[in-house]
């Protein structure tokens, strides 16, 4: 789960991190009023869940009233787009406003959990404030890794690891050190799975300062975090999207037109490589679980409706311990719920399949048999073609 | 032959009184399975059909001598089961629950490795060596005994699939592995992969794989060095967006890193017979393994 970088940054004072004095607004009379207590400069900063704000002329900084006001007329509103957010970008109805401060170098932070050597890993780069994808891709050499045993917890010889690989002056390594140590501990309690700081400032008056903060939580430990859920931000969310995960399916919304049911995530993936091998595009992932009953199929057919630009359906179940006679009533069940406005083509396969097929053949709907999972992608594909 | 599991197997199952442990406890009861004992804390005494239940696992382990778990348990107890089965010196542990925390699976992970147990999964369907012992929520009846095919994923259907196909082109399994779809889990595709090569009775591998992380990478290096035996791959998620988390909580490409692209191309690289069409699969192996 996703949460703003103003809740991020409220996570970031519990735990002592330094971060510059500001607070979010949501109307220009705010902004304005909030830089003048503060005094100019202040930051004007966009509150949305994605990342290359400041490239999409989602953050501002004022230096006077009048162009706090401009800034916060500008940003509050708009529809900002970057390249996390799609061509039709996202709706800014929050901003975060700050207090400038003076920068002397800008460094980078974060820890996120590595599946691969099953360790919590803390990354650091004096090259702050750029993309560290790239730094890592162009020049590994200033990358740090630090990887922390979740048994062991951050030791003194981590810090040491992070604070001499980014050649802080002797005089801040306590300040750093604090700042890591504390991080750690927020990544640990709060199930994190990722905490980035780009840029980690240093201050002209040689202060450590948490530019940014972003933080992405567990979805999976949320039962054990009620703050976190209570942080969570609806409009941010594909309204398509929420409405599956309510029924406990998991879609994705694509941008092809077929739309396409699938038992199980591995099958569902492989299902839209499939549409696409067959000239066609998928509309979205939906996996309805590996247990398939009626109720997600029907409730799976409204979601795919949802997009107007599906001009055809795939159902491609795999039955096992759930026998495909049973799915098939079910999915004949669904059909009939459900006003279908578009072809459906289904595969099914697995334990009593045979019977299956006959019920969905005898069911009266123009449901479409496919043979085996190439001929349903070319079916479906002629469809939509 | 068979690796991991076999006849012998003695299974307690972690979480049998549940509505799923119940219900697959049966089910594995039904294909042969030893199930030899359950777990739930505050039932001990009773029994669920035949099976004796227990409110711990070191009980349960001294009594009926299990020496393998199946735990479906909820997520929030999920590593707590884990760890109390490595405590009873259960030698393989089978985690069938979806949605375990993942710095729970950090500390179970690092634990694991300084102690003798084997871990498969979690959030994955189990392993089979069929005709002789199922732990897990696999449907039985579409493997085929005896081998000569060892089949390991990521994956719970497109699993199902692919040991469907295998059936159907008369090619059996000596055994089947779901390592899991979590992006920290136990046994990895490199260890089950060392295990069929050592398998007499295997004679070929199956693996399938999916976006995220770097572990079908891995794999495809150590049998392009070390597999004396033919394999067959396949990657699902070609056409996964990036950044998006395809249902499996591991299955994302982050960073350009995970892609099946990547995956694929690793995998030709090693010799490996890559499977681009699903739907073809099954023949593909009767003419690469013969």
């Amino acid at each position: 789960m996703k949460i703003h970088e103003y809740q991020a940054k409220e996570l970031f004072r519990k735990y002592s991190v330094p971060v510059p004095e500001g607070r979010v607004c949501e109307t220009t009379g705010e902004v304005v009023q909030l830089a003048g207590e503060m005094g100019f400069p202040v930051a004007v900063k966009a509150q949305i869940h994605a990342g290359g704000r400041g490239k999409g002329g989602g953050v501002k900084v004022a230096k006077s009233a009048a162009e706090a006001e401009a800034a916060a007329g500008a940003i509050l509103g708009m529809q900002l787009v970057t390249k996390q957010t799609g061509p039709e970008g996202r709706l800014v109805r929050k901003v975060l406003v700050e207090k400038g401060v003076r920068i002397k170098k800008e460094l980078y932070l974060s820890i996120i959990p590595d599946r691969e050597t099953a360790t919590i890993t803390i990354i650091a780069s004096q090259d702050g404030g750029m993309d560290i994808e790239e730094v890592a891709e162009k020049t590994p050499e200033r990358i740090i890794k630090v990887p922390v045993n979740p048994l062991i917890g951050i030791q003194g010889f981590h810090l040491r690891n992070v604070c001499f690989g980014l050649e802080l002056e002797p005089a801040l390594m306590k300040t750093a050190s604090a700042v890591l140590k504390s991080l750690y501990r927020l990544f640990v309690d709060y199930d994190c799975s990722l905490v980035e700081i780009n840029p980690l400032i240093i201050t002209e008056d040689n202060t450590i300062l948490a530019l940014d903060a972003k933080i992405d939580i567990d979805s999976n430990a949320l039962f054990r975090h009620p703050d976190v859920v209570a942080m969570h931000d609806p409009f941010e969310d594909d309204p398509a999207e929420a409405e599956a995960a309510k029924f406990n399916l998991n879609y994705i919304k694509l941008d092809g037109n077929v739309g396409n049911m699938v038992n199980g995530a591995g099958l569902a993936m492989a299902t839209m490589d499939i549409i696409k091998q067959a000239g066609a595009s998928p509309a979205n992932f939906l996996d309805v679980g590996g247990g398939a009953n009626a109720e997600m199929v029907e409730n799976g057919f409204r979601i795919i409706l949802s997009d107007p630009n599906v001009k055809g359906i795939l159902i491609n179940i795999f039955g096992g311990i759930l026998r495909c006679d049973v799915l098939a009533k079910g999915v004949v069940q669904a059909a009939q719920q459900v006003n279908l406005t578009v072809p459906v083509v289904v595969r099914m396969e697995g334990t009593n399949v045979e019977e299956g097929r006959r019920i969905l053949a005898e069911s009266g709907l123009t449901l479409i048999n496919a043979k085996d999972l190439a001929d349903a992608a070319r079916k479906v594909a002629e469809i939509v073609a | 032959m068979s690796i991991f599991v076999n006849s012998q197997t003695r299974v307690l199952v972690q979480g049998i009184t549940g509505k799923e442990g119940q219900f697959h406890a049966r089910q594995c009861i039904e294909y042969g399975t030893k199930v030899v004992a359950g777990v739930t804390p505050g039932k001990g005494g009773q029994l669920m059909d035949e099976v004796p239940v227990f409110d711990t696992v070191r009980a349960a382990r001294r009594e009926t001598g299990a020496n393998a778990s199946m735990i479906l348990v909820p997520p929030s107890f999920a590593a707590d089961a884990i760890l109390e089965a490595v405590d009873a010196g259960i030698e393989l542990i089978v985690c069938i629950t979806e949605g375990i925390p993942v710095m729970d699976m950090l500390r179970v992970k690092n634990h694991l490795g300084q102690t003798a147990s084997r871990l498969i999964g979690p959030n994955c369907p189990g392993i089979i060596t069929p005709g002789e012992c199922k732990i897990g929520i696999m449907p039985g009846a579409i493997h085929k005994p005896g081998g000569p095919v060892g089949v390991v994923s990521r994956s719970g259907t497109l699993t199902y699939e692919v040991v469907h196909q295998l059936t159907q082109v008369g090619l059996g399994q000596t055994t089947c592995i779901g390592i899991g779809g979590d992006p920290v889990n136990g046994t990895g595709f490199l260890d089950c992969l060392e295990h069929f090569n050592a398998d007499p009775a295997t004679e070929a591998v199956v693996m399938v794989g999916e976006i995220g992380g770097n572990a079908e990478e891995k794999a495809a290096a150590w049998i392009k060095q070390n597999m004396k035996k033919p394999v067959v791959g396949f990657i699902a998620g070609l056409t996964a967006p990036p950044g998006r988390r395809m249902g499996h909580a591991g299955a994302i490409v982050s960073g350009g890193q995970g892609t099946a692209a990547a995956k694929i191309r690793a995998m030709e690289d090693s010799g490996i017979y890559v499977c681009k069409d699903l739907g073809t699969l099954g023949r593909l192996c009767k003419e690469a393994f013969s």
